[in-house]
């Protein structure tokens, strides 16, 4: 929560005055320079620097093979009439807003259930928050192609019951769905976030309310909910820029093709097929930039949105 | 809520005070009172179905990670056969097979992660640090709209800068070396450790580095025998998740190498199926279950670290 804390204040100017001279700091700027130099050196090269490469890249035709050549506007316009980039957008858009809510529910349903005091919480926190250190693996992918597979752990569950399964990944209709459950199931992370934030909650806010006789519900929804605002508000942030982001899983499930039918073609791997297959470098950069946009155009939005619903003590 | 406390013991006084740290409805049933027996029955049996309802989720969530464990010791036609979790046969040819399955032996792949894990280690705590003792402790013009800056690139897509970090280091001669996986770490472009260390030194009484500075310290020395010392866990906490992240780390990876002798674990792993087809899943698994021990055993021993970080900053 604390990066979105110091956005905040920043952006609202409420941090500290910076130059304000002392006798105790004198010398500080040149100090400064030695201990920033390492991360400004890689602020110009390998950020800032890139960046603007990337923008000015995006306006060209460039295959690596020889100098880029300018082209306007035409990588931009060329997006929207490519129904392969319009598909991955939708894909994307689908992934993250199906899976993202469903994954901070069930980290706030289960950080509820885990709340203060419960015996044996250490084991179950670690329980629940392994498999968000394991899932960005190609190792859980893999793992996930194989129980999602026509022969594999669901379908053989499944039969127990009679029911015959089919080849989840290997189906159109599916195989997002399959991404989509691998990231739930990554609700860990957020969950242990949730539970710091709810030790936050003063106890004498629930006895007051019990006192006043009110219930669980209550109690949930007037207390709970309000107090956790910017720890949901933060978790969502956080889970949205990560999932727009999502390769590695939809890259090894599909074998690499986003297939089948591009139901798994996220808008990352279209970019990276575009920059590193068919080196088609101008437009992946143009393609990068769109993804900039929007991330930055979701967070912007949820930042203003915020100001409605998140409820800020301070 | 700059800084959380996530000690699991980590209760207000009033709450000890209280007669039960369970939930609310036992609370006001703890109230002395006649009918107390079957009271206490309702709550035990209540408790009894959380953990037991727990406890079956956990197994849901954990069953597939499980199951691939279990079928690593499976000869492959066992494995789409039987579901069930204790192999009826325990055999290691797996793990055999699996090892010299591909072009280069599976500790070629691991230790090629191990470079590139030790080289990203060795720089996001040095170079994450020094930049964050600046922001911390040291006044120079611009600071806020520096710090701004490192800020915003903490959630900046790697995909913007991606394409032409690739053109500079094929330009350098870089690709297929480790150098693209290694040096931006030397120049702290993991920002985010930098954040989360700077949040840690904040925490650091003044008082010690200026007496320090009384006594003729540099910042240098200040930095070295002062902040890094008393900043282990936010060490810790930085060598963790950089362990996890380059290890599991697949896009600029599989980017910047390409030669099968360059090959990291992740990229081996892919390339499984492609060069011994669907039918060795048995192989697969045992070199997949190879490759996530080592985050198993962070996870293990670095569990403290890692719930404070997260709680702290939100990292995954």
């Amino acid at each position: 929560m604390a990066v979105v804390t110091e956005l905040r204040k920043s952006a609202s100017g409420k941090g500290k005055d910076p130059a304000r001279k002392s006798a105790a700091h004198r010398g500080d700027a040149k100090a400064a320079l030695f201990f920033l130099g390492p991360w400004f050196l890689g602020l110009i090269v390998i950020t800032l620097g890139p960046m603007i490469a990337s923008g000015y890249l995006s306006f060209t035709d460039y295959s690596l093979l020889e100098a880029p050549h300018w082209i306007g506007l035409d990588n931009y316009t060329r997006m929207f009439d490519d129904p392969r980039l319009l598909n991955s957008l939708k894909v994307t858009f689908t992934y993250v807003i199906v899976s993202v809510p469903l994954q901070l529910a069930a980290a706030l349903a289960l950080a509820m259930l885990l709340d203060r005091g419960l015996r044996g919480l250490a084991f179950y926190r670690s329980v629940f928050y392994l498999p968000s250190l394991l899932g960005g693996s190609v190792a859980v992918a893999l793992l996930w192609r194989q129980v999602f597979g026509a022969e594999g752990l669901v379908n053989q569950f499944l039969a127990l019951f009679g029911i015959q399964g089919q080849g989840w990944v290997s189906h159109p209709d599916y195989a997002l769905g399959t991404l989509i459950i691998l990231n739930v199931w990554t609700f860990g992370a957020p969950m242990v976030i949730f539970l710091a934030g709810l030790r936050q909650i003063p106890q004498m806010y629930y006895e007051a309310a019990e006192i006043d006789g009110a219930g669980r519900w209550r109690k949930f929804r007037n207390i709970t909910v309000p107090l956790l605002t910017p720890i949901i508000f933060f978790n969502l942030i956080l889970q949205l820029i990560n999932a727009f982001q999502t390769f590695t899983q939809a890259a090894v499930i599909s074998g690499g093709t986003g297939g089948p039918a591009d139901s798994t073609m996220v808008y990352t791997l279209y970019l990276y097929q575009k920059g590193f297959a068919s080196l088609d470098m101008g437009y992946a950069s143009a393609m990068a930039w769109l993804l900039l946009a929007i991330v930055a155009g979701m967070t912007a939005v949820n930042f203003l949105a915020s100001k409605y619903w998140v409820f800020y003590n301070d | 809520m700059t800084d959380v406390d996530v000690r699991d013991d980590a209760h207000t006084p009033d709450q000890k005070s209280a007669p039960s740290k369970a939930s609310l409805s036992e609370l006001a049933a703890e109230v002395p009172g006649p009918h107390k027996a079957p009271v206490t029955w309702r709550t035990r049996s209540r408790s009894v179905l959380k953990h037991g309802g727990l406890i079956l989720f956990g197994l849901v969530m954990l069953y597939p990670l499980l199951w691939m464990l279990s079928s690593s010791f499976k000869p492959n036609d066992l494995i789409f056969r039987e579901p069930g979790l204790i192999p009826s046969d325990i055999d290691l040819g797996n793990y055999t097979d699996g090892w010299t399955a591909l072009l280069h032996p599976f500790h070629h792949y691991l230790f090629n992660s191990a470079v590139i894990v030790v080289g990203s280690l060795v720089g996001n705590l040095v170079s994450c640090s020094m930049a964050a003792y600046a922001f911390a402790r040291l006044q120079f013009r611009g600071r806020n709209l520096w710090f701004a800056i490192m800020l915003m690139s903490i959630m900046l897509p790697i995909h913007v800068i991606i394409v032409p970090q690739y053109i500079l280091f094929s330009e350098l001669s870089w690709i297929n070396t480790f150098l693209p996986l290694i040096v931006p770490k030397l120049l702290a472009t993991d920002a985010f450790f930098i954040f989360l260390m700077v949040q840690f030194f904040r925490g650091i009484p003044t008082e010690l580095d200026e007496a320090a500075r009384l006594d003729g310290c540099g910042h240098i020395r200040i930095y070295w025998r002062i902040m890094l010392p008393l900043s282990v866990p936010a060490l810790a906490t930085t060598a963790i998740f950089t362990f996890i992240w380059t290890w599991n780390d697949f896009f600029s990876q599989l980017i910047f190498l390409t030669r099968p002798d360059m090959y990291t674990v992740p990229i081996a792993l892919r390339t499984f199926i492609d060069s011994t087809g669907e039918s060795s899943w048995g192989s697969l698994f045992a070199m997949s279950i190879v490759s996530l021990v080592p985050i198993f055993l962070v996870f293990l021993f670095g569990q403290k670290y890692l719930v404070k970080g997260i709680a702290t900053t939100g990292i995954k």
